[in-house]
């Protein structure tokens, strides 16, 4: 069952090979949006940071943040953060089995259950800081 | 409807090719032909020497598998008029290597297939005079899903970390031996966590979930892989907490 | 096959961990402090926000979400580094960089939130 008669051909796999496919590239994007995670740990790091050293240094954080670079930088961020949302609630039912009273839960009532503490979380954290 | 289509096929001819080269034919355009069809028309009418395998045409021997306008199918299940007007573009199936035109080594899948040990795994084999293992619906429905696998492959070809690193075990091992994990009568989970949390086994994977997409039989081999991740790293976290309870 | 215990299972249990964290996290946290406030669709006051970043359950919160957030770039980065550009030759100063700096960035975070 050898390819002992002769050479056997193997395709070269380009550089940039998740270019070729719409899946593979939507799966690099979906793991770029790392990336963008860490520069938002950074981005609240620096927040924690102005809010510690009072009000002025609060201030010149708000104007810092509302210029445009900045801006544009967060709503990408956003975009990106939303994928990895989207994606990884959507992958969670096949990675994990849940029971309950020794039924299987169907997974989209996982997928489900994911949402609704997302919604519960961030109303929380947008209550605590808004009120 | 027009009443033919043009097959481009890859042609790979080790004695006389450096890489494969793609060839042209003309086959009739019928209703109820596969692209596998197509082939066999080309193979009896046109040209002797077009080389590729198959057996049972009905999509369950899994040796048909080939690269069809770039997506991995079985050329059985795949059928022409789906690609009208055409052309439509054969290749062997990616990330393995090409022996003679469609036809692809398989050595390195069936090398990998054992050490996961797909099969039934018993401590204590019990006498037959003692009667089956039996087995609740209910517990056969814990892996059926995975039971499906026919080995054809496309899972592979669909898989770009297999593509980067041939090492990989690779989705339907892996899948398979997640089918004897899970099932009731079998005890070979142990045995079977070295191989499968090796850097070659399940870490490698990053969930692309090509291989789930690809396959014709509704296996979830990403899904297992990620249960199968779960599984392995609170293993890890428990040996790490209580060393001597390990087997 | 390589057999060597290797950390992976424990990296890929950080991995996991934030990723949900920051699925559940960091889209709202974003949207607040990075386009909301900034575009001043809401003002919550200084002494408020003070007050609130003061509670040490906010900042436990806070520590977990950058660890765990931190290690989840890390271990993707270090895939995307492998896979999406065939640099899996160079691992070994990858992952040192990588989770290296997931280790530096959740020690900053410490420090900075138990300075403040």
């Amino acid at each position: 069952m050898t390819a002992s008669t002769g050479r056997s051909y193997r395709r070269p796999i380009a550089l940039f090979w998740w270019l070729s496919r719409r899946s593979y590239l939507l799966f690099v994007l979906r793991e770029l949006s790392a990336v963008f995670v860490a520069w938002f740990v950074v981005y609240l790091l620096l927040l924690v940071n102005a809010i510690g050293d009072g009000a002025p240094s609060y201030a010149r954080f708000v104007d810092w943040s509302g210029s445009s670079w900045v801006l544009v930088l967060n709503l990408i961020a956003l975009a990106f953060v939303l994928l990895h949302v989207v994606t990884w609630f959507g992958l969670a039912p096949r990675a994990m089995v849940v029971r309950l009273r020794g039924h299987r839960i169907p997974p989209p009532q996982i997928v489900a259950a994911h949402y609704l503490a997302w919604l519960l979380l961030s109303a929380i954290v947008a209550w605590v800081v808004l009120r | 409807m027009a009443d033919e289509i043009t097959l481009e096929v890859a042609r790979y001819r080790p004695e006389v090719d450096s890489s494969p080269v793609m060839q042209s034919y003309q086959v009739p355009l019928r209703e109820h032909w596969a692209v596998l069809d197509g082939l066999t028309y080309i193979k009896d009418q046109l040209d002797g020497t077009l080389s590729f395998r198959w057996s049972c045409r009905m999509g369950i021997c899994g040796s048909c598998g080939m690269t069809v306008n770039g997506e991995p199918v079985l050329s059985c299940a795949t059928f022409l008029t789906d690609y009208a007007p055409g052309p439509v573009r054969v290749e062997p199936l990616h990330n393995f290597p090409v022996i003679r035109d469609l036809v692809i080594d398989i050595e390195d899948f069936m090398a990998k297939l054992p050490t996961v040990k797909p099969w039934i795994v018993r401590d204590v084999q019990s006498p037959v005079e003692q009667g089956e293992y039996l087995q609740t619906p209910e517990e056969l429905e814990e892996y059926q899903q995975y039971s499906m696998c026919i080995n054809c492959m496309l899972c592979y070809s669909a898989c770009p970390v297999y593509a980067l690193e041939p090492e990989f075990i690779g989705p339907a091992a892996i899948a398979l031996a997640q089918r004897y994990n899970l099932d009731s009568r079998d005890e070979g989970a142990a045995e079977r966590l070295e191989v499968l949390s090796s850097p070659e086994g399940i870490w490698a994977c990053t969930f692309v979930g090509e291989c789930s997409a690809a396959c014709p039989k509704g296996v979830d081999p990403a899904g297992a892989i990620q249960r199968y991740k779960l599984t392995a790293a609170t293993q890890t976290v428990k040996n790490l907490l209580m060393p001597r309870s390990k087997r | 096959m390589n057999h060597r215990r290797s950390p992976e299972p424990l990296l890929w249990l950080l991995f996991s961990s934030g990723g949900m964290a920051a699925a559940l996290m960091v889209p709202i946290l974003l949207f607040l402090f990075g386009i909301a406030i900034p575009l001043d669709w809401f003002d919550p006051s200084y002494d408020h926000l003070s007050a609130v970043l003061h509670n040490w359950i906010t900042r436990l919160i806070l520590f977990g979400l950058s660890a765990l957030a931190l290690f989840h770039w890390a271990h993707r980065f270090r895939y995307t580094l492998y896979d999406g550009l065939q640099l899996k030759r160079y691992g070994t100063p990858i992952a040192a960089l990588c989770y290296g700096g997931a280790v530096a960035g959740s020690v900053i975070a410490a420090a900075l939130l138990l300075t403040i």
